[in-house]
């Protein structure tokens, strides 16, 4: 992100908005500034923040008038008065930021579209997930810290070494160069994002030894990890997991309920397509 | 990311009190199609999901493709700065939802919840439906509703340089848009307003919710927390 120079009128309500808190008001020109090094490109600034079009000399004017009267103005705090925030060109590895952070932008930069996969949410029609079965959602940088792929890529060899799967439709996994080694590209180690997942899936028996490899892991990291896992039920609706996580000592508290109300009702062979699988970018909730 | 799983709450604290209460007015239902299994006739099936939502009064309804029923809008004029209309549009919602999206709608009050989960179960609309919420309380609605629970997913919280987080009523608000899209700062300058009686709790809380994009914000519960931040302090 970029804040336009000459519409800017450093009223500072972008800067409490930013979630890594990129923006500053720099005293050099009275203007507010983006930290490129810490702008994660997530476009919270730009896409919440409600927008006038006024005209800058004219706002400056009045609020220099009443800063000279100390007339005080209390001003709606998610609004630009100029529409000064403007959205600029990524290029490679730097788009790899907005991919990562932007919740409404596709993951062109890594070849998928959206940021994981439909996990359980749509195993009733997918089946992706197995009675026996534990599916992980690693989730870095949230909430408002932001996580570097270095940081990440320490958590990934840490799971290979466990011989885990990677899930194969992960955008993360899609910028691995090694798997079996949980290596990612060395050109984005480098690039922060808001937020990225890792996602694999194991047998429920090797769960102890994979939460106790993220808890091992996230202790050495700079950032925050949530961890989400998930099982089919069996035909009573009930799980063998919930045991092994309290057992652990996580709280099974919150937590995502597929209801099984999905099923087919696309004739794919009358429709002639194949399945494509669920669009991860479907599948952020 | 995966929205609406890790919302934080004592359950989660990191040093957990005892018994912490459970969350009784934070309940999301959402849907969500599979392509070329049960996506014909999307956006009938997702406006049906929505319409039939707001019959039982969510605080708020998304489409994560386009936002919430609270947005920001795009041209203002100074005019806002005095009289604002900041009422939730679902008209607008309905109207814009054109295709592959996730559709949620949050609910305060459980029975809220679980007569709309009722109607989804009549509607038979084919899509994949799930319940974001503590999973006792979902087990009830599935217990309620004749519905065998398919699949879980459990939140197990937050972990790693967990201090670096800031306080819990920051946390709980924020953490209500999982995109991480309301940022802590925000929030934190919200309480010191409301504290300072230059907004209400309800106009924090609509504040927060125009920057989540997927419309999954609990403004009620937000609402109740900013008042709880500024008469017991935050
Ligand atoms: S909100 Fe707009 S005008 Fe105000 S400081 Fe930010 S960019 Fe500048
Ligand atoms: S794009 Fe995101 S990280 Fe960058 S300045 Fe805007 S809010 Fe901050």
């Amino acid at each position: 992100m970029r804040i336009d120079e000459y519409k800017c009128v450093a009223c500072g309500n972008c800067i409490p908005v930013c979630p890594v808190g990129a923006i500053y008001i720099d005293p050099a020109i009275g203007r507010a500034r983006v930290n490129q090094a810490e702008c994660v490109e997530c476009h919270a600034c730009y896409r919440g923040m409600s927008k006038e079009h006024l005209f800058p000399p004219m706002v400056r004017g009045i609020r220099r008038v009443a800063k000279g009267l100390r007339f005080r103005f209390d001003p709606e705090p998610d609004i630009c008065p100029t529409d000064a925030l403007t959205p600029q060109a990524l290029t490679w590895p730097r788009i790899v930021r907005r991919a990562f952070s932007d919740p409404q932008v596709p993951h062109e930069s890594t070849g998928i579209h959206g940021r994981g996969t439909a996990e359980v949410k749509t195993n009733d029609v997918t089946g992706r997930v197995k009675e026996g079965e534990a599916g992980f959602v690693i989730e870095f940088g949230r909430p408002g810290l932001g996580a570097w792929f270095r940081e990440i890529q320490e958590m990934t060899q840490a799971l290979a070494a466990l011989g885990v799967e990677f899930e194969k439709k992960n955008p993360v996994t899609s910028l691995m160069t090694d798997q079996v080694r949980g290596l990612i590209r060395e050109d984005i180690l480098g690039e922060k994002v808001l937020s990225a997942i890792v996602e694999l899936k194991t047998g429920l028996e090797q769960v102890p030894t994979v939460l106790r490899t993220i808890r091992g892991v996230s202790r050495r990291l700079e950032t925050v990890v949530a961890v989400g896992v998930s099982t089919r039920c069996d035909e009573q609706g009930q799980d063998r997991l919930r045991a092994l996580l309290e057992a652990e000592g996580y709280p099974a508290y919150r937590g995502k309920t597929n209801l099984g109300l999905g099923h087919a009702t696309v004739d794919v062979r009358a429709a002639g397509r194949r399945w494509a699988g669920p669009r991860p970018s479907e599948a952020s909730l | 990311m995966t929205n609406t799983l890790h919302r934080f709450s004592e359950h989660y604290a990191f040093e957990p009190k005892p018994n912490p209460a459970p969350v009784e007015d934070d309940f999301i239902v959402f849907a969500m199609a599979t392509r070329g299994v049960n996506d014909d006739g999307l956006v009938d099936k997702y406006r049906t999901f929505a319409r039939l939502a707001l019959a039982h009064n969510p605080v708020n309804v998304g489409d994560a493709t386009k936002g919430g029923i609270y947005r920001p809008q795009p041209a203002l004029n100074p005019l806002a700065h005095w009289k604002r209309d900041d009422r939730p549009d679902p008209e607008r919602l309905i109207e814009d939802i054109e295709g592959h999206t996730v559709v949620a709608a949050v609910f305060s009050r459980w029975e809220d919840m679980e007569a709309f989960v009722e109607d989804v179960v009549q509607a038979d609309l084919g899509l994949s439906v799930n319940i974001s919420a503590p999973i006792d309380a979902a087990a009830r609605c599935c217990k309620a509703s004749g519905l065998t629970r398919h699949s879980l997913e459990y939140s197990l919280g937050f972990q790693g340089r967990v201090e670096r987080l800031p306080d819990r009523a920051v946390l709980e608000i924020s953490t209500m848009c999982g995109h991480g899209m309301v940022s802590h700062t925000f929030v934190k300058k919200m309480v010191d307003w409301v504290k300072e009686g230059r907004r209400t709790p309800a106009q924090a809380a609509r504040y927060m919710a125009r920057f989540c994009v997927c419309g999954v914000f609990n403004t009620v519960r937000a609402e109740k927390l900013f008042e709880q931040a500024r008469t017991r302090g935050a």
